[in-house]
């Protein structure tokens, strides 16, 4: 009997086993420790140098956002771009929250830098989500 | 405490940061973190200088 030309059980047996990273408690610990205080997660993690540049980096951004008089959102915006704009901003951890805490941010000002400020503050957010991604990365495994 | 940074400066500050942590978490060793990050940083800032002269071309 003629061999099947399409075989998927030699076809699945032929494809390189993809590495298992089993979910541990510090995979878990450490995004959220970073996305609470940014680089956080990678100084959990020992990784000392790229957590205080993570650090720096988010901490400077976010404070530049808030000395160029950018606004904070806020989580009950009602419009789907304040809504947005809140889960920017939340990203930033516990800079977000201090500077609710404080009244930081609260300012309506139109004008050009207001504009860049509040784009600071959406975007350091972001980016410490990405921090935090890493981090749960570094601690599963998947990257050293 | 009010930061007045000019339109340019701005964008050079962001894209510091930005390409820092990009840098840092889209590679794994220490120089492919430099590299990507340096290459970012170019690509930000070049694209100011080109999003500038094509807004000046336009301009006129």
């Amino acid at each position: 009997m003629a061999k099947p030309t399409t075989d998927k059980t030699d076809k699945s047996k032929n494809v390189a086993a993809e590495p298992e990273y089993p979910l541990t408690t510090m995979a878990v610990v450490a995004p959220l420790v970073g996305w609470l205080i940014p680089g956080g997660g990678h100084i959990l993690l020992k990784r000392y140098g790229r957590g205080v540049l993570l650090m720096v980096s988010v901490a400077s951004m976010f404070l530049i956002g808030l000395g160029m008089q950018g606004r904070i959102y806020q989580p009950n915006g009602g419009d789907i771009l304040d809504i947005l704009g809140f889960v920017g901003d939340v990203g930033s951890g516990a800079l977000y929250f201090l500077a609710r805490i404080m009244d930081w941010g609260n300012v309506m000002a139109a004008n050009a830098a207001a504009d860049y400020g509040k784009t600071f503050l959406i975007v350091a957010g972001l980016l410490n989500f990405i921090a935090a991604a890493d981090a749960h990365h570094i601690a599963l495994g998947k990257k050293p | 405490m009010t930061i007045s940074l000019s339109h340019f400066s701005a964008a050079v500050v962001f894209a510091l940061f930005a390409s820092i942590v990009f840098g840092i978490t889209q590679r794994n060793s220490t120089m492919e973190q430099v590299k990507y990050g340096l290459y970012c940083f170019a690509l930000f800032v070049g694209g100011v200088f080109l999003a500038g002269w094509v807004m000046a071309l336009i301009r006129r």
